[in-house]
């Protein structure tokens, strides 16, 4: 057995746990953060993507008992207020990013780590940068109609200027 | 699913993971990045009884251009630290183009270099990519250490000259020749996967136009990464043009004799090993033009 210490979603936890658990059931079945959710287990699908000290990772492929003194961020973070989606949430709901809602948390982690490092991404940097997820509903679209709004958005509100990237038919 | 139960643990240091190796012998796998061996343990294909989890021992980090040139890597380097390495990826085209293949972000983001060479996936990037920029890894083990050239290193799939007591340590890659361009390029049905063929290429270019080097690794066109043998001759007194990468390509296509299997018939990854060579020793040549200032005709 190891003892751990992770912060998750700002709040420490101090655990107990066995070799064979990964974060994604750490997460899951410990701490009852029930969003990050399991796919394949074989890391090809992406939905247990989370933020591991800030890189997404697929959680299937981590073992909790490596991470002492980790700082792991989930989809549940990621409101800004009690049932306050944040812009990007409420930009795939707008776009209709999201169907069944199975693959969405994955996608929401991999976009946020995205938009982390690169402001305003084209179309071709965010379809690279989602490929690791994969979506059995929506056809990608509206997801990624939903990331490039927020680049666009995040692009206004740095410069305080009208975006100005020409293959953007709303600017 | 889940995988059988395990014993883990995390060493501080080399020689401490390597004193862990020796009392455990062959129940114990070195874990790196764990984008391999943990979807076969999940799946129950692999079953060590111990995880040796190199993750937090710092001299294994670290990349550093040496002064004579060449690329030192740590093994626990991330794919993704060198994806990013803005000196890395203008000094090595090869690895600037293959590493963004290496499965999806979030595999790079915790898979190694040293993790990769030593699962030794035939179809992977870095093994044929090791080949074709002569790379050398050091190796640790209780009788001491040693360095070994890439084109010695890999056996059989998944099956390296690496004892069950050894560590991989460091990947020392030397400086790309001058006149010398580099390119890579791999098939495969979507984006992420392995490839189907991966060509790792490199030319040399003289000042008048020659071809003076070619050199051709393959991923997937066998149980091991391979160089292409006998293009030596084939570039002797030729110029660096297109028919002579047509004549080395159809040269590699033969030389070669892939498996088919649920992926590819084997006519087809000979098809994709004529066609992807040419190409990746065009847009070698091409680079080689542009680094050295050299005549491609």
């Amino acid at each position: 057995m190891h003892d751990v210490r992770l912060v998750v979603n700002t709040v420490t936890h101090e655990r107990r746990v066995e070799p064979r658990i990964s974060l994604a059931d750490f997460l899951r079945d410990e701490l009852g953060l029930t969003g990050t959710h399991l796919g394949c287990e074989q890391g090809s699908c992406g939905a247990c993507t989370v933020l591991v000290d800030g890189r997404s990772v697929r959680s299937c492929l981590l073992f909790a008992a490596q991470l002492d003194g980790a700082t792991v961020d989930t989809v549940e973070g990621l409101e800004v207020g009690e049932d306050t989606m944040n812009p990007l949430q409420d930009a795939f709901a707008r776009h209709a990013g999201l169907q069944c809602g199975f693959c969405t948390p994955g996608f929401l982690m991999a976009a946020t780590e995205l938009l982390a490092l690169e402001s305003k991404p084209t179309e071709d940097h965010i379809r690279e940068a989602l490929s690791g997820n994969i979506c059995r509903c929506t056809g990608y679209q509206g997801i990624v109609e939903a990331v490039k709004e927020l680049g666009t958005a995040t692009q206004q509100q740095q410069s305080g200027a009208t975006a100005t990237d020409a293959t953007d038919p709303r600017t | 699913m889940k995988p059988y139960a395990f014993e883990l643990r995390i060493p501080r240091s080399v020689d401490e993971a390597i004193e862990t190796l020796s009392e455990h012998g062959e129940e114990a796998k070195l874990l790196a990045g764990g984008q391999s061996i943990v979807p076969m343990m999940n799946l129950r294909m692999a079953q060590p009884e111990m995880l040796i989890d190199l993750n937090r021992i710092e001299e294994l980090q670290g990349i550093a251009i040496e002064g004579d040139g060449s690329l030192r890597c740590g093994a626990m380097t991330r794919h993704r630290v060198l994806e990013d390495h803005s000196s890395v990826r203008r000094s090595w085209r090869l690895l600037d183009d293959a590493v963004p293949h290496i499965g999806h972000v979030g595999i790079r983001n915790r898979g190694t270099i040293g993790g990769s060479i030593a699962h030794a996936d035939p179809a992977a990037e870095l093994p044929a990519v090791c080949l074709a920029i002569e790379a050398r890894f050091l190796l640790r083990g209780p009788r001491g250490s040693r360095e070994i050239a890439a084109s010695n290193f890999f056996e059989m799939t998944f099956t390296t000259a690496l004892e069950s007591d050894e560590v991989l340590t460091d990947v020392i890659v030397p400086p790309v020749p001058d006149g010398t361009g580099e390119a890579w390029i791999e098939f495969a049905r979507r984006h992420g996967d392995f490839a189907l063929i991966g060509v790792a290429a490199r030319v040399a270019v003289d000042s008048g136009g020659s071809c003076t080097k070619a050199t051709l690794a393959l991923a997937g066109a066998a149980s091991v990464p391979t160089l292409v043998p006998g293009l030596e001759p084939l570039v002797v007194g030729r110029r660096a043009d297109e028919s002579l990468w047509t004549d080395l390509a159809e040269h590699a296509a033969e030389s070669a004799s892939p498996r088919g299997d649920l992926h590819a018939p084997k006519e087809y990854r000979t098809h994709l090993i004529r066609v992807l060579a040419e190409r990746a020793l065009d847009t070698a040549a091409r680079r080689a033009e542009q680094a050295g200032g050299d005549r491609y005709a």
